[in-house]
């Protein structure tokens, strides 16, 4: 027992923190310009197939430092020559430009690295367990996950709070016109956001990809996850964002190994489930079967219990 | 110094602004009256270039219509919105720090001339602006801009929703900014303190300015205020 709940904490603090460097750049940009990026997963994937390529041709190290500037790159020219252009039109028309740039960056992954999984796997220098407990091996590759998500966020509070650029970031989040008319070049702001947060999701792709499994169906797997995860933290809160990363990454990670059912739940009070009629087979679903919806079901509770989200400050 | 010609702005097909005719002279405090919903917030908003202008706005004799409210910012004109606008994740001292235009430039205004001049602010220096009081609000969105060493300043309702005393002392510093040399247009729907303060005062009506003249023009037509400014 003792062994399932720590392993499955480390494993949640890995999957936890790679979906806050997701989910972190995701708010920001939302909170700044009102823009809900339905191709931010999308960026994501990107990084990992960048990763996969550089890797192959010159290896891991170069490639977990040159694919999410790379990354970050394209997402700021999207910015600046795409959504700025489109801003005009409202934010339907923003969100409908995100979602075409989604297809058209799955459809590119497809046509240039096929439809299967590409082989993208850990470096020979990670390759190996740090620590066995209990006879269960954690391995190098998740510990160096965990080290670069946590640097990351160090780094990101770091900047949003000790430097000039972070407090105008913070201050365009709630009045972007006010730090516009203060003198502050708030577009170029704004295409700096959109272009960190992309090279964030092309980071978190690159080490990511590895983690769970690089193919084109990759954004569309984790993206949904990471809109609950800013839903349920409140949209535009970074502190909310880090707080349901984690917390999902638990939920999903610990009712994976969750065997019991509900009837089992009512035996233990004393109540025997029927075992026939319509309702038989709800009473043996295994809580582990349903790791997969209670995120969205954990959204939809909160979308009607707090609308704002954990942390949020605007109704979502 | 600033001088508005035929200015005409719309929000999406609402002809807000009707060909506004205005001037502002070096060092002078000129008022905007007007009863609300007349456009005289869209009037600053327009000049600040954050709402679409059709029409001249020259200001140190140089055309500013169709720039970025930055690069206006940065030709030396400030901005106090009605709203305030303050930053609440932001401390006291970070709104005023984000008011100047670079972390070294440094204007006629220090943080410890604001501090000195409002010792309120200073006391609260590390609060967040989101939970001050309405009152601390309106001096620090005043302060804030001032960091930024504008010479001519739009200031926009700034004593709506303030007690007497805090009113006296927002009149204080708009005197006191006009003395070091820096213009203000100052909208304002309390006649007294636009009467008293003021050497020159608009009336916009309908999205036009339909009277111009000085505080004692003002006091002796009682048809225009009645026409124009009493509810």
């Amino acid at each position: 027992m003792l062994e399932y709940i720590i392993f499955s904490l480390l494993n949640s603090l890995v999957l936890g923190m790679l979906l806050f460097m997701l989910s972190s750049g995701l708010t920001l940009i939302f909170s700044m310009m009102g823009v809900l990026n339905f191709a931010h997963a999308s960026f994501y994937m990107l990084g990992a197939y960048f990763g996969y390529q550089i890797s192959t041709a010159i290896g891991f190290w170069p490639a977990l430092i040159i694919a999410p500037p790379l990354v970050g790159l394209f997402g700021a020219l999207v910015e600046r020559y795409g959504l700025r252009n489109v801003h005009k039109y409202g934010h339907v028309a923003e969100l409908l430009f995100t979602v075409g740039l989604a297809f058209i960056i799955e459809e590119g992954v497809n046509l240039i690295w096929g439809r299967n999984a590409v082989t993208y796997p850990i470096p020979k220098l990670l390759d190996f367990p740090i620590f066995t407990l209990f006879n269960t091996e954690f391995s190098a590759y998740r510990m160096f996950m965990l080290f670069i998500s946590v640097a990351i966020f160090i780094a990101l509070y770091w900047i949003l709070t000790r430097t000039r650029i972070g407090l105008i970031i913070q201050a365009a989040l709630t009045h972007p016109q006010m730090v516009n008319a203060l003198g502050h070049n708030v577009p170029a702001v704004f295409m700096l956001v959109f272009g960190g947060g992309s090279a964030l999701a092309g980071l978190a792709g690159v080490i990511g990809g590895i983690f769970l499994v690089t193919e084109p169906a990759m954004a569309a797997t984790l993206g949904p996850i990471v809109f609950v995860v800013i839903v349920v933290g409140g949209m535009g809160s970074l502190t909310g964002a880090f707080v349901a990363s984690l917390l999902l990454a638990a939920i999903q990670t610990f009712a994976v190994g969750i065997e019991y059912s509900l009837s089992d739940l009512l035996a233990l009070v004393g109540i025997r489930a029927e075992v026939g009629g319509i309702l038989k087979d709800l009473w043996r679903i295994q809580l582990s079967h349903t790791g997969p919806i209670l995120p969205y079901l954990f959204m939809v509770l909160i979308l009607m219990f707090r609308p704002k989200g954990l942390m949020g400050k605007r109704e979502t | 110094m600033l001088e508005v010609k035929e200015l005409h702005a719309y929000y999406g097909r609402s002809h807000i602004l009707q060909g506004v005719n205005l001037q502002v002279g070096k060092g002078e405090i000129v008022s905007l009256l007007g009863r609300n919903g007349v456009g005289r917030s869209t009037t600053c908003m327009t000049i600040m270039g954050l709402v679409p202008p059709h029409g001249s706005i020259r200001y140190q004799g140089q055309e500013i219509a169709g720039l970025k409210p930055h690069e206006i910012a940065r030709k030396g004109i400030g901005f106090v919105p009605e709203d305030r606008w303050i930053f609440p994740g932001l401390t006291v001292l970070q709104n005023l720090q984000l008011g100047q235009k670079s972390a070294k430039r440094q204007g006629r205004w220090r943080i410890e001339d604001v501090f000195n001049l409002f010792p309120r602010l200073g006391e609260r220096s590390n609060v967040h602006g989101g939970l001050i009081s309405g009152g601390e609000k309106q001096m620090l969105t005043i302060c804030r801009t001032l960091m930024g060493d504008p010479d001519f300043i739009m200031i926009d309702e700034p004593t709506e929703g303030l007690a007497p005393m805090m009113v006296e002392h927002i009149g204080r510093l708009i005197e006191e900014i006009a003395n070091r040399g820096i213009s203000v247009l100052l909208v304002e729907q309390k006649l007294s303190i636009a009467l008293k303060i003021s050497q020159r005062l608009y009336i916009m009506g309908q999205g036009r300015i339909v009277f111009e003249g000085t505080p004692d023009d003002i006091k002796n037509n009682q048809a225009i205020r009645k026409e124009w400014l009493e509810v």
